[in-house]
């Protein structure tokens, strides 16, 4: 049994790799062997993730002494191999993807994976790539891990063609091929004065470097940062995501939730691991330009007047948000920034996919935005089939739904509050408790600082966002004229309502799941344990 | 050497963001092209600049790593190039695509009005 539970860590990113593979030999037509393949890979990837999140908790600490597990991958040892590193966040992390890929993959089932070729191979290896780059303890191997989540994200963005679609892929590409070329830089200015890549033996090193050392890698982690903000969506890196996001296809956009958390992910363990008084990550100008970030997306919230484009920016909305609490470096605060961060993707994911809903019923005449006007030259090159009709958007296959607009208008609030964190869903605990850290670090001789800037700016966000997304919801559900009803399959509501049923159970199960996230932060604040699992042996010369 | 490998580095960076910032697509793919010449180099020479020095250690007994190259970084640019060459490729079919789609190829998918 233990035996075969020490191979946990690789199976997250071994699955989906020989399942995008294996898809790739069945032809597009064999819709039933394709769909039952990538489910129950999903499912084996889903029970791997929650094992993890469980053995994390020291449950059983003969198999991960402490809670923190560590793979080397062929038996190399850590600073001369690459090893997976398993501890809480990085649990957390691949749980919380899977889970949202589960409920984005039966979504696609009735329409979108007919839209193009490849659809579910492509996103079997995006989720390779987003599981490796959470579990990784290799920097260069985290480069990697991006190139592959990126690379299937590009082709997933022009999933369905279009000119609309092909332009913003064609800027989304440029931007973050630019960013990987400033990550190759960060790393390799790292690795000039470090000798190594593991990031556990980086951390090491960081502690007892020579001044002059010292500031060569200061500069190349402030590039890697730069590389880590662009992928995390921080102002002014972030112009690239409202087009890019409103031009994808609804669950496209909807996994493309977890994309930027990638780099917020990034930027809290390079700052748990290379923390020192002048590190570039954390500390006051991140959360100033997380400031900056929540502001764009208050701002652009307010001032969209299409859905996705809404969607998309609260999706920067709740990347400064995260940012800002990493910035305010308190693990209190990093403890429930993670909450929020659960919250807010399945919020903003599920807000996603029912858009993809609602766009069907805006008008009678079909939304000619949403698919391509000819049929893409793949449909005849790979035998897809007869492409959808695009003139009959509701040629569904499946059940239909009754009470379809019901259904809409309550899926449409919950995602509403839990987005903007109102009372009584999962955003509300996050906020709430966010704004308790905030208060309780206030300084006594109550002058204005960043808590009092961090508190108005969490309240003025759900502010925006109720109004901005009330505005949208009344035009869209409560005004009646000419509208058709679209018929909802099963597939399609299904999974908004189970990613919304997530966080109603979050909300309720609130004590224990804090207390698996304070744990989190509790180890991101202190790397020594990290860092001393990885390398099995005490960090001497550390203070 | 290190002041001419120093010199072609930042020559094809500059180049490569200078290009990066036109309107047209051509332009920033070749930009990019240039980028990551630059940045391949880059992490070739943080390997430090040996010349005739074999990058594997043979034999056994003590060696002196004075005498070797860096084999790490060599293989990280290998790594790099054919990454950085397949996101390439795939740009190209994204830009070929656009401008069939849009009818030019500026980067906007529009020219500006003028």
């Amino acid at each position: 049994m233990n035996a075969w539970l020490q191979h946990l860590p690789v199976l997250p990113i071994v699955v989906p790799l020989i399942t995008g593979a294996v898809l790739l030999f069945f032809a597009e037509s064999r819709r039933l062997p394709r769909f039952v393949i990538t489910l129950l890979a999903t499912f084996a990837q889903l029970a791997a993730a929650v094992t993890m999140v469980w053995l994390t908790t020291d449950a059983v600490p003969e198999i991960w002494p402490r809670g923190i597990g560590v793979y080397a991958i062929g038996g190399w040892q850590a600073p001369f191999g690459i090893v997976l590193v398993v501890d809480r966040l990085s649990a957390l992390m691949v749980a919380l993807n899977v889970t949202l890929a589960l409920s984005v993959i039966v979504y696609s089932i009735g329409r979108w994976d007919r839209m193009g070729v490849h659809y579910h191979s492509l996103l079997q290896f995006l989720l390779m790539g987003l599981n490796g780059a959470f579990l990784t303890g290799d920097l260069f191997n985290l480069f990697v891990f991006f190139e592959i989540l990126l690379a299937s994200s590009y082709a997933l963005l022009l999933h369905g063609g279009g000119p609309q679609r092909t332009r913003m892929a064609l800027h989304f590409i440029a931007v973050n091929l630019t960013a990987s070329f400033a990550f190759l830089i960060g790393v390799a200015m790292i690795y000039s004065v470090a000798g190594t890549l593991n990031m556990a033996e980086i951390a090491w090193k960081w502690r007892v470097m020579l001044p002059d050392q010292r500031s060569i890698a200061q500069t190349g982690a402030a590039i890697l940062g730069i590389a880590f903000l662009v992928k995390a969506a921080a102002w002014p890196l972030n112009f690239w995501l409202p087009g890019a996001y409103h031009a994808a296809g609804a669950p496209v956009a909807a996994i493309f939730t977890i994309t930027t958390k990638v780099g917020v992910y990034a930027m809290l363990r390079a700052g748990s691991l290379l923390e020192d008084q002048a590190s570039p990550f954390g500390g006051a100008w991140l959360f100033y330009l997380a400031i900056a970030t929540m502001l764009f997306g208050i701002v652009g919230m307010l001032a969209s007047r299409q859905l996705p484009r809404l969607v998309a920016f609260v999706v920067i909305l709740s990347s400064g948000t995260i940012l800002a609490a990493l910035g305010f470096g308190k693990p209190m605060m990093i403890a429930a920034a993670l909450y929020y961060m659960v919250g807010s993707v399945f919020g903003t994911a599920a807000f996603f996919m029912l858009t993809g809903m609602a766009e069907r019923m805006r008008t009678a005449v079909p939304d000619l935005a949403d698919r391509a006007a000819t049929p893409p030259p793949s449909y005849t090159a790979f035998a897809v089939g007869e492409p959808p009709d695009p003139l009959s958007p509701d040629d569904e296959v499946g059940t239909a739904l009754p009470a379809a607009m019901a259904f809409l208008g309550l899926a449409f609030v919950s995602c509403a509050l839990l987005v903007t964190g109102m009372p009584p869903l999962a955003g509300f605990i996050a906020k709430f408790a966010m704004v308790a850290v905030a208060i309780e670090s206030l300084p006594p001789d109550g002058s204005f600082g960043r808590e009092w800037l961090l508190i108005v700016l969490l309240l003025a966000g759900g502010l925006a966002g109720i109004i901005a997304l009330m505005r949208t919801g009344m035009r869209l559900f409560w005004s009646v004229s000419g509208r058709q009803v679209p018929r909802l399959s099963v597939t399609e509501a299904g999974p908004v309502a189970f990613l919304i049923l997530i966080c109603v159970i979050m909300t309720i199960a609130a004590g224990p799941t804090m207390t698996y996230l304070n744990s989190a932060a509790a180890g991101l604040a202190d790397p020594a344990l990290y860092i001393d699992s990885v390398l099995h042996q005490s960090p001497a010369g550390a203070p | 050497m290190e002041l001419i490998l120093t010199f072609a580095i930042g020559v094809l960076a500059a180049s490569g963001v200078w290009l990066l910032l036109r309107p047209r697509t051509f332009q920033v793919i070749i930009g990019l092209s240039l980028l990551s010449y630059a940045v391949n180099l880059f992490i070739f020479c943080m390997g430090r600049l040996v010349v005739d020095a074999p990058p594997v250690i043979a034999g056994d007994g003590p060696v002196d790593p004075m005498l070797y190259a860096d084999p790490v970084p060599q293989s990280l640019v290998l790594t790099a190039i054919v990454i950085g060459f397949a996101t390439t490729a795939l740009f190209l079919v994204v830009i070929v695509a656009t401008r069939g789609m849009t009818g030019t190829d500026h980067v906007d998918g529009q020219e500006r009005d003028s």
